[in-house]
């Protein structure tokens, strides 16, 4: 049973029919443009037997929606849609006895069409809406419940249109800064150069003239906010607070160098085993094994990165006497009531929190400190409803990014080209900062306005996450079957900037690491990359996924101008399948130029097959991205990468064709694959530059200054 | 405070605001058109995009007063009757949306790639979306909406 149905155990939590029709689900997973609505409601409806169009996907808010936590880890299929899918299951049997006993037949008698439920012996019909109209089913999910069989399905696994499409592409007011309340003011925040700064003082003639001109100066010690009806008017107030300002600079941000700070500062070293890591001595790097005939090693490296959200974050908040009212683009609003409750030292019943969409993120961007933000702003309005935005700038400069990495890896190989030995040490800060108040007082420290008011709180100081597969050890434990490999976390502390989860976490600089050196030890021992995979592999559903992906990637020979890689990996060990194979030129420029990418994922059971298309094309996408040009910078006075020219990502002009192979597993549990392409995607690209080119690129992003430093070295 | 006169969306407007505003505030607040949005202020992103006599325009930045009696069209403003106009409908039938924030501005972009060239060159289109950009990863699906486009030729309203 997963967590979600031990949580909420109860049919009403997850299900209610309406008299008008309709069958209304309950999700804690929110839709952040990963279709996971559009899937839900396809197996809701597929369980109950009724027509996609009768599926309302309930708002996700607190003290109604069923508490799935945080929407990440590639989980909302095994939890939210398992526990809709036995909801759903639960319901019908419920609906078919109630119905028997109306129509006095046997069960086995009824079938059932759109709702409605006849009998087959005597024509006599009962629809849901008039058996349970608006009545609780005050019975527990059974979680033994008959599901149907996927030789019977309807909707799951056929092609469906995302939910809301049509609204996105004629502009409807669907995200939260679209929301326009009577009485609403538009605010902004002020914040400091960078993290560690404190407000000294502001020029008080320009905060009078700001405040004559009609917008509310919201000042809480170093936390600076300004609201008025005119959001223009606001845009300016704000800029001209900001140059009233004057901060307390203290010392500013750590300039050593990141990847050498990672080699130096002091830090928590964990042996992991089995993709857990243990409170016990890191063993040391053993000699190689007398058998080894090759050693390897290698150090690969990645960068800070930012979610870089297209649209910069917002929230709004008001007031109702002792209740804050918050609507949030969060992926948890659960865990962020318990945080802010915790910070504001406020009860949890008086936070009521709404999910309304933002733009995309995959991750922990601005979303839940901005929500703090407003709640900041409102309190201090009592009665009024806020929009908070974020500025460009305050979104690039002060979400919490994907930590830098560092990844040591030396192996062994025999003379017949067997790994035999295998080491990997993997290095950076914490991808775990997102909301939660364990233990008391963290909710204040994880927020990042509750660190610049009065009395503020202290920076958090990261703790190992020792859960399987999380932070910096997801998927540092290779899936291929090498002897006893040696795996240590290493959380790294004094790291200059502010850290969160980002999609994979460490997943994707792990995969990189892996899938390039083990394209390294290939060559060495003479044995073709997909061969080596496939020999080291004994698990059939990721060979046949890696089989899929070279049937398709080098069917054709290729130009002579271009090279292919391919990178492989089981998303947490447990999760979908992906392999992905990239081929791509390097230019007279030195800029890799991306012409062809196709994926393989196996991700169990098939429900939306578009939206998993989509999220792998995106994936990729975004991996591409972050392999390329991605690089959040910093100098001593605060991050410099603050617009889209200073922090490029991945344009138009550079999207190679996707064929996306889905491997179906009809009647196999559901495997998330949110993230499921974006290490391979990586490994993949940095081998296929090595494949054209001869450079080994251990350390994005493969610009082309590195590329020519890269030759030159 | 002044007087801007605009059309927008074929409806005549007289907006009165500082004149400074840029035209994307003037949208979204004073006209309650949400489709065009705030990515980025710096006119860097695209998602702001709307048509100015024809020509996709970003109006993050420029102000309503630069705009005085020119025509606008909003993402709002293609829609048909209140339907999906072909662009839209490519756009569904393509799924080339995924959080949908960048998209007003695609789809204004594609609209007015189409009509000037309705059959676009690879080249083309990476010139006409090349100040766009989508952090979900959208890029191939709007490109295949553009194919979709162009293959059904001039048959379809614009």
């Amino acid at each position: 049973m997963t967590a979600s149905l031990e949580k909420q155990p109860n049919l009403d939590q997850w299900l209610a029919i309406t008299g008008d029709g309709r069958v209304v689900v309950r999700s804690g997973k929110v839709d952040i443009g990963q279709r996971i609505s559009t899937a839900l409601a396809a197996i809701a409806a597929e369980e109950l037997d009724v027509s996609l169009d009768r599926i309302a996907m309930a708002t996700v808010e607190t003290g109604v929606s069923p508490d799935e936590g945080v929407t990440s880890g590639s989980n909302s299929m095994q939890d939210s849609g398992q526990a809709i899918r036995l909801a759903g299951a639960t319901a019908r049997r419920y609906l078919i006895n109630k119905a028997a006993a109306q129509l006095d037949v046997e069960p086995a008698s009824l079938e059932i069409a759109d709702g409605l439920i006849r009998s087959l012996d005597t024509n006599r019909s009962v629809t849901y809406w008039e058996l349970q109209g608006d009545q609780p089913f005050e019975v527990p999910i059974d979680p033994e419940a008959t599901v149907k069989a996927p030789g019977d399905y309807e909707e799951v696994g056929n092609p469906q249109t995302a939910r809301g499409l049509a609204d996105l592409v004629t502009g409807q007011p669907v995200f939260v800064h679209d929301m326009n309340p009577p009485g609403m003011l538009h605010a902004r925040v002020i914040r400091p150069p960078h993290y560690h700064a404190r407000l000294h003082a502001l020029d008080e003639s320009a905060c009078e003239r700001i405040e004559t001109s009609g917008v509310r100066i919201v000042r809480d010690g170093s936390h600076l906010a300004v609201a008025g009806a005119e959001e223009y008017a606001v845009v300016k107030a704000a800029e001209q607070l900001a140059a009233a300002a004057d901060w307390d600079m203290r010392g500013g941000l750590p300039t050593a160098d990141i990847f050498d700070a990672m080699k130096t500062n002091e830090r928590v070293s964990l042996p992991v085993a089995d993709g857990i890591p243990r409170r016990e001595p890191v063993p040391d790097l053993p000699d190689p094994p007398a058998d080894a005939a090759t050693t390897l090693t290698a150090r690969y490296e990645k960068p800070y990165h930012m979610h870089g959200s297209l649209g910069p974050s917002a929230a709004l908040a008001q007031t109702d006497g002792d209740k804050i009212h918050i609507w949030t683009h969060s992926q948890g609003i659960y865990v962020l009531r318990e945080a802010l409750a915790g910070g504001l030292g406020m009860a949890e019943e008086d936070l009521h929190i709404v999910h309304v969409p933002g733009a995309g993120c995959y991750g922990h961007n601005g979303a839940d400190d901005v929500a703090v933000d407003a709640a900041l702003v409102a309190r201090a309005l009592p009665g009024t409803p806020i929009l908070l935005k974020w500025t460009r700038e305050d979104e690039h400069a002060w979400e919490p990014y994907s930590t830098c990495m560092a990844m040591a890896v030396q192996a062994s190989l025999d003379a017949e080209g067997n790994v035999v030995a295998w080491s990997q040490e993997s290095y950076g800060d914490t991808f775990m900062m997102r909301p939660r108040n364990s233990p008391p007082g963290e909710g204040a420290r994880r927020l990042l306005p509750l660190r610049y008011i009065e009395n503020g709180a202290e920076d958090p100081v990261p703790q190992p996450a020792m859960r399987y597969h999380v932070g910096i050890h997801r998927n540092l434990d290779p899936l291929y079957k090498f002897p006893n490999p040696r795996l240590v976390k290493n959380l790294v502390r004094g790291l200059p900037l502010r850290t969160s989860a980002l999609r994979t976490l460490g997943g994707f600089a792990n995969v990189y690491a892996i899938e390039c050196f083990l394209d390294e030890l290939a060559e060495a021992a003479d044995i073709d990359p997909v061969e080596f995979r496939l020999r080291n592999l004994d698990d059939d559903r990721a060979k046949a996924c890696v089989q899929a992906l070279a049937d398709s990637l080098f069917k054709d020979s290729k130009p002579d101008n271009r090279g292919r890689g391919i990178g492989f990996a089981q998303y947490t060990n447990s999760k979908a399948y992906s392999a992905v194979g990239v081929e791509l030129e390097v230019g007279d420029d030195a800029a890799i130029k991306l012409h062809r990418a196709v994926i393989s994922v196996d991700a169990g059971q098939v429900v939306d097959p578009d939206g998993l298309i989509m999220q792998s094309e995106g994936g990729f996408i975004q991996a591409a991205s972050w392999a390329l040009h991605e690089e959040v910078k910093f100098d001593r006075d605060g991050v410099t990468s603050r617009d889209w020219d200073s922090y490029p990502i991945l344009r138009f002009d550079n999207i190679p064709e996707i064929e996306t192979i889905l491997i179906d597993r009809p009647g196999d549990p559901y495997l998330g694959a949110g993230e499921a392409v974006s290490g391979p995607a990586g490994a993949a690209i940095a081998n296929a530059v090595y494949d054209t080119t001869g450079l080994r690129l251990r350390r994005m992003p493969f610009t082309p200054e590195a590329l020519r430093a890269a030759a030159m070295s | 405070m002044a007087k801007s006169k605009l059309t927008v969306n074929g409806t005549a407007q007289e907006v009165d605001c500082d004149p400074a505003t840029p035209l994307l505030y003037v949208l979204r607040n004073t006209l309650n058109l949400k489709g065009a949005k705030f990515g980025c202020g710096l006119e860097q992103c695209g998602a702001c995009a709307v048509l100015v006599d024809g020509e996709p325009v970003l109006s993050c930045v420029r102000a309503v007063s630069e705009f005085d009696g020119q025509n606008i069209t909003t993402v709002e403003g293609l829609s048909e009757n209140g339907e999906p106009n072909a662009v839209q409908r490519a756009f569904i039938a393509e799924s080339a949306a995924q959080c949908g924030y960048c998209t007003s501005g695609l789809v204004v972009a594609t609209a007015a790639l189409l009509k000037r060239n309705p059959q676009p060159s690879r080249e083309d289109i990476n010139e006409a979306l090349a100040d766009h950009l989508c952090r979900c990863g959208s890029h191939v699906r709007v490109l295949k909406a553009i194919d979709r486009l162009a293959a059904a030729g001039g048959s379809h309203d614009r």
